[in-house]
């Protein structure tokens, strides 16, 4: 241990024949590089799992505060839609977990048509969300100076919503904080969905490149990695859909 | 005064700086905005922090000239707040949270663990680009204008009160966020996966632990800062509601959030201040870190606590009285680890071979000022006297005394000791010497009184005051004039030295880190061959033996 | 080092990743109908404690952490504990608001 001086370890240095393309010079292996890659990429997942955070902690504190008025207005929202993009969001999942054991066993046309399954299952769920988004702006339900309280002061006016679940009308000051619950729902979910677009725009780069051959020839590493990000984001949304949609429906 | 130095340079007659380096290695500005060199990169941050410090410091300037008379004089009381508004934004932002990491963690962190590069080097260059984004965008926020909340933001004035252009501040601060996040990601991915050969985690200087303790907060705290500046912006402009009373929400919300980033904030500008100090203070005592454990898991106890108090900037704003207990109670904690550091430097310097180069004298100036600023911080910690003491002078004095008298002090130590390896020259050791002690006597000119004003009870961001706190201000002004004359001089004879400083040679502090055991300025690729670590850190019969072996004190 | 430049990981079988899909799929069955059945307090639980399992699923086996180093598992519990603290701490305030003053 107390040898004298600081030697060379000229073993660590890989010979340049042998080292493949896409090792950069600053890595000692193909392997160390993986490693930081994927290290890299969760610790950027946990600035998201923060990020989340914040809009968590507001919907925790208002839901609890304002119970009534988040009840109701989960009402709005159309269970059916949300499960469906839910199970929607989760076979996307899992076709990218495909994905990646295609890279993984270079099997080049299963990885371009598992990150094209993935990639038509995420545009689903963005369309999906459109028409839900489309919904809630012809009633009336988007925060800011169309707001309508209506169907919260006089739930029958919504009859579809009435027939299942028989509101109580609610005080009109409750009933303001249904927007509250409305921004929360337009923040999360539309913070959730430019997590996919972003998402699907990568995949569709990816697509490219795989047709091209380049996760096949042992260097996945991007494939991998992009699949931690798509599993993450499908993480934040089995939450929003347990909070946002499922608060009450008895 | 004795020549009391362990200074080792080599023969000025023959020394040469050497001809193959990072700097002589590519030529043009292209090779600059556009490398993926590590070290590169933290003089690109070196050369811009520096050009907003002094954008800082002037604003601070125009701030101590209004407080000359109790009246509100020099300017209206609006642009006051605008004035001091962009001088904490500055400084914090752009200054005192990358000042470390950004210029000496960049150029060092991969050479103290024997590395060629950052692990994502090109994540790097981004973070520069991001914090230049950030920075001129603040800096064009304030010709249109400024703003004028405080740096804190504090809801819900900036959301529904002011016309000021806080959407575009807030941008700024968001983007420079991602600077730090990405500089804090790498560094986390670099310390963990790129250490050379025998580098195990206590063997590793301490600056690399306080740089790694730092870059957890920053990749931890900084996002909820995005997030709640994201929610001011969308409160501002939609009225979404959550900081909205009038629609049920809380604008409590907005400060929980707010401040959950920034008391982790200030440990990470702190932290790699104190990994500085670890490492000078050690050289000029010749002699190891006292408690090395000790003062590498405080680092890491102080970023693991220092999430647990966020709220100690909250007890007069509302929130509930058992939250004020336990946060206050949390609060005593944190000061431990700090504490404890503070003890063991102490102790390094015990039976030390003490001598005074100018590191040295700015490390003098820490540990004392620091000190201060510590204990300070637990007087407001105790939720009792911070309801007197809180938004007074009291607190302005605190913090001035960690982040200036503390950080800017290891800041300046950290690039004087190693100046001569980023440039291969030395700097006039009289001049720094002078510029330290006018620093330290300035700083407390200017500081000290403060906390006697907060005490009498004068408030903080207020550009006027009852008359009898005139002469505590003048004292106060007077100092700031010093301090500014202290700050200049390290930007005058350091630019001289590129060109007309002494060569320095591999070693001139005789310190045993890896980055002290190649040329100066390095390579780009730092290291020749690739290291192996086989003795602790801060080994000096290890270099002593080194050194005979080699015949000479250093390679010229 | 030798040509052999592929990372030393686990590959994980198709039929693994069959299996969780049906789990996930399972749970949101179950969450749904859990929402329609009044169990009072215990609905928010359930719900979250469905959610939590089918997040757990994904991360131990679709992102591959059942097979990671520990550093990662690590790494996960550092980032879940984080936003924990944020959670936890932040209510704690807004609900002993409501305890009044001692």
């Amino acid at each position: 241990m107390q040898d004298s001086s600081i030697h060379a370890a000229n073993a660590a240095l890989p010979a340049h024949e042998e080292h493949p393309a896409y090792l950069r010079h600053h890595f000692n292996s193909a392997e160390q590089q993986a490693d930081a890659a994927g290290f890299a990429m969760w610790l950027f997942l946990l600035t998201e799992v923060m990020f989340f955070g914040g809009l968590f902690t507001a919907y925790l504190i208002y839901r609890n505060w304002y119970y009534p008025a988040f009840v109701t207005g989960s009402h709005q929202l159309n269970v059916v839609w949300g499960a469906t993009n839910t199970v929607v969001l989760i076979f996307s999942s899992f076709t990218m977990a495909m994905g990646v054991w295609c890279a993984q066993t270079r099997r080049r046309r299963g990885l371009v048509l598992c990150l094209a399954l993935t990639f038509i299952l995420g545009l689903s769920f963005l369309g999906i969300k459109t028409i839900e988004y489309r919904e809630k702006i012809e009633k009336h339900h988007v925060p800011g100076f169309h707001y309508s309280l209506q169907s919260f002061l006089d739930p029958k006016s919504n009859p579809e919503v009435y027939a299942e679940y028989h509101d109580k009308p609610l005080e009109p000051d409750m009933a303001r904080h249904t927007e509250l619950y409305f921004s929360l729902y337009f923040l999360m979910t539309g913070m959730h969905a430019l997590h996919m677009i972003i998402g699907i725009g990568i995949l569709g780069f990816m697509i490219l490149r795989a047709r091209a051959g380049a996760y096949t020839t042992g260097h996945e590493t991007f494939v991998v990695n992009f699949g931690l990000y798509w599993h993450f984001i499908d993480i934040v949304w089995i939450y929003l859909f347990a909070l946002l949609y499922l608060i009450s429906r008895h | 005064m004795s020549e009391n130095t362990i200074v080792s340079l080599p023969d000025q007659a023959t020394a040469r700086i050497p001809k193959d380096n990072y700097i002589t290695r590519e030529n043009g500005l292209l090779s600059w905005l556009l490398t993926s060199d590590h070290k590169r990169i933290a003089i690109l941050y070196l050369i811009s922090i520096t050009f907003f410090f002094f954008i800082g410091g002037a604003l601070a300037g125009l701030i101590r000239l209004e407080l000359l008379t109790p009246q509100t004089d020099l300017m209206a009381t609006d642009t006051y707040n605008k004035v001091f508004t962009m001088h904490g934004i500055i400084m914090i932002f752009f200054f005192l949270v990358p000042s470390v990491p950004a210029t000496l963690g960049n150029f060092f962190i991969p050479m103290m663990i024997g590395a060629k590069d950052l692990a994502l080097p090109k994540i790097n260059l981004l973070s520069w680009y991001l914090y230049m984004a950030g920075g001129l965008l603040a800096l064009y926020t304030m010709t249109v204008g400024g703003v004028d909340t405080g740096w804190t933001f504090t809801t819900p004035l900036s959301t529904h009160y002011v016309n000021t252009n806080v959407l575009s501040t807030g941008l700024a601060v968001f983007i420079a966020g991602f600077s730090s996040i990405l500089t804090g990601l790498n560094f986390i991915v670099t310390i963990h996966k790129m250490r050379a050969p025998g580098l195990t985690w206590f063997r590793l200087p301490l600056f690399i632990w306080a740089n790694y303790a730092a870059s957890i907060l920053m990749v931890l705290g900084t996002p909820v800062l995005a997030i709640a500046i994201v929610l001011i912006a969308l409160e501002r402009t939609l009225g979404i509601g959550v900081f909205d009373p009038t629609k049920g929400g809380d604008p409590l919300l907005f400060q929980h959030l707010f401040w959950f980033y920034s008391h982790p904030a200030v440990y990470i500008m702190i932290l790699p201040g104190m990994g500085v100090i670890s490492e000078v203070i050690s050289n000029f005592s010749r002699k190891r870190v006292f408690g090395y454990t000790a003062v590498a898991f405080s680092s890491v106890a102080i970023a693991v606590f220092g999430f647990f108090v966020w709220a100690h900037h909250m007890f007069i704003m509302g929130i509930s009285n058992y939250a004020v207990l336990v946060f206050s109670l949390l609060s005593m904690l944190v000061a431990v680890p700090s504490a404890i550091k503070i003890f063991n430097w102490t102790l390094t310097l015990y039976k030390g071979s003490i001598t005074f180069e100018t590191p040295m004298l700015y490390a003098f100036g820490f540990l004392g000022l620091f000190t201060i600023g510590g204990m300070t911080g637990v007087f407001l910690g105790s939720s009792g006297t911070d309801i007197h003491l809180t938004e007074t002078y009291f607190i302005v004095a605190h913090f001035h005394f960690v982040m200036v008298g503390g950080m800017l002090m290891a800041f300046l130590s950290g690039i004087h000791f190693w100046w001569p390896k980023m440039t291969g020259r030395m700097y006039p050791e009289k001049i720094s010497q002078l510029a330290a002690v006018v620093t330290f006597i300035g700083f407390i000119l200017t500081f000290f009184p403060q906390f006697i004003l907060g005490m009498l009870g004068m408030p903080r961001r207020y550009a006027s005051y009852p008359p009898e706190f005139q002469i505590l201000n003048v004292f106060s002004t007077a100092g700031a004039t010093i301090l500014g004359v202290g700050y200049l001089l390290p930007v005058l004879y350091l630019i001289w030295s590129l060109r007309y400083g002494a060569i320095a040679g591999d070693n001139p502090w005789q310190a045993t880190g890896l980055e002290w055991q190649t040329q100066s300025p390095p390579l780009t690729e730092n290291f020749a061959e690739i290291p192996v670590m086989d003795h602790e850190a801060y080994d000096y019969e290890w270099l002593e033996k080194q050194q005979k072996e080699k015949g000479v004190a250093n390679a010229g | 080092m030798s040509g052999h430049n592929e990372q030393a990981r686990h590959i994980v079988s198709p039929g693994v990743y069959l299996v969780i899909l049906f789990a996930l799929l399972l749970g949101t069955a179950l969450t749904v109908w859990a929402s329609y059945v009044d169990l009072g307090l215990w609905n928010p639980v359930i719900a979250l404690a469905i959610a939590t399992t089918k997040a757990v699923l994904v991360v131990l086996y679709f992102m591959h952490v059942k097979y990671s180093t520990k550093l990662t598992k690590l790494t996960i519990i550092a980032g879940i504990f984080m936003f924990l603290t944020l959670i936890t701490m932040t209510l704690a305030d807004y609900i002993s608001r409501a305890w009044g003053s001692w």
